[in-house]
């Protein structure tokens, strides 16, 4: 009986801090990007500034591709039929561009907007 | 055929502006062409392996895998150049002197040789490995095979065509200059690969960038760009750096540095101690 009395408002309490922890660390949204013919589908991806975003890249093709940036810094091997995540940010709003480094006449465009108040 | 020639031709470049540096800054060391080749093939070998072991890898530790295996290769390279700039700054004036005197039979010690074969071997590997994986893709992808892999020949022979140039420029510079040069060289390609091993880190999340951009010259210079990649190889390039990888650069500056002046006083005052 002295166990149940204090499970309860124990359980209710790690609950509550889990609450809490979630919401304070709101994990990194997942934002989708095709590889399909060693191009990107959306050409275009839009995050929001001043948090990190995770990235996931798949690829559609048996061939390897590498997303790369020189504008935030990523060189990450997508292979072939296989999504790898790509830790994005933070990052101030504007455009940033990527490519594949094995066909970097396919581009595609980071589009960080400012954050909602 | 253009494109395979530029992606090649780039890849390529880094590893052959590293070796050309190393296999210069071992002037005297007998069998430097051999150890260069040994390490192009285990290079290639670890290439080849890299690239088929590539979805292992990337699945490695929560997808970081790739991160994590450029910030070892990358920080193995550069703490392996430090290592051997540091010892050279105490034995390359004795080196020097014994090398005009005796002729180029002179033993330059173990620490050269592995150098030159782990510096080539890592860097052969790091750029090979994604020269492997885009002729992989050119193969399974079913297009026109024959201009792509000519291309490939032609990138991966203007790269070497490179590295031997600047091989022979160094070479032509006088013996006792020679280790104060490639030294300097050398201190900052090791600090560039450190400060770069850390930005992977930085990139899968294990190191925090304290500041994302610390600057952006990548409209003033494109690290796609050759002279951008040129430079990524021998100073560690970025246009976009983060505050860690910045600070990174400057404490392996300062602490490579450090220890090669000490160590080359110590020489000078040992030399001083023999004289009296």
């Amino acid at each position: 009986m002295t166990r149940s009395k204090y499970l309860f408002p124990l359980l209710g309490a790690v609950l509550a801090l889990a609450g809490i922890s979630a919401a304070a660390a709101a994990p990194p949204q997942d934002v989708p990007l095709m590889i399909r013919n060693q191009a990107f589908q959306p050409r275009t991806l839009t995050i929001p500034a001043g948090r990190t975003v995770k990235i996931v890249v798949t690829n559609r093709d048996v061939a390897p591709a590498e997303f790369e940036s020189n504008d935030f810094n990523r060189e990450v091997v997508i292979p072939g039929q296989s999504a790898v995540p790509v830790y994005v940010g933070p990052l101030k709003p504007g455009k940033y561009g990527f490519f594949n480094d094995f066909h970097p006449e396919n581009t595609g465009t980071l589009l960080v907007a400012p954050e909602r108040r | 055929m253009i494109g395979a020639l530029v992606i090649v031709f780039r890849e390529v470049l880094e590893a052959a502006l590293v070796i050309g540096v190393v296999a210069a800054a071992v002037e005297g060391l007998p069998g430097r062409g051999r150890l260069v080749a040994a390490g192009i093939v285990f290079g290639i070998a670890g290439a080849a392996l890299v690239a088929s072991a590539i979805g292992a890898i990337s699945r490695f530790a929560g997808g970081t895998g790739q991160e994590l295996f450029g910030a070892v290769v990358l920080c193995a390279a550069g703490l392996m150049l430090a290592w051997h700039n540091i010892w050279m700054a105490e034995h390359g004036r004795e080196m020097a002197a014994r090398l005009k005197s005796l002729g180029a039979d002179v033993v330059a010690g173990r620490a050269s040789v592995a150098m030159l074969l782990v510096v080539t071997a890592l860097a052969v590997m790091r750029e090979g490995s994604e020269i492997a994986m885009f002729l992989y893709g050119i193969a399974v992808s079913g297009v026109r095979t024959i201009p792509l892999l000519t291309g490939s020949v032609l990138g991966l022979a203007a790269g070497a065509a490179v590295g031997l140039v600047l091989f022979a420029g160094l070479s032509r510079v006088p013996l006792q200059r020679l280790f104060q040069v490639s030294g300097a060289i050398i201190l900052f390609i090791a600090s560039g690969m450190l400060a770069r091993g850390i930005a992977f880190l930085v990139q899968a999340g294990y190191l925090p960038p304290l500041v994302p951009q610390v600057w952006d010259s990548s409209a003033l210079l494109s690290g796609g760009s050759l002279v951008g990649r040129s430079l990524s190889a021998l100073v560690g390039y970025t246009p976009a750096p983060s505050l860690m990888q910045v600070l990174a650069w400057l404490f392996s500056f300062a602490a490579i540095g450090t220890l090669m002046l000490a160590r080359s006083e110590r020489f000078a005052a040992r030399r001083a101690e023999v004289a009296n």
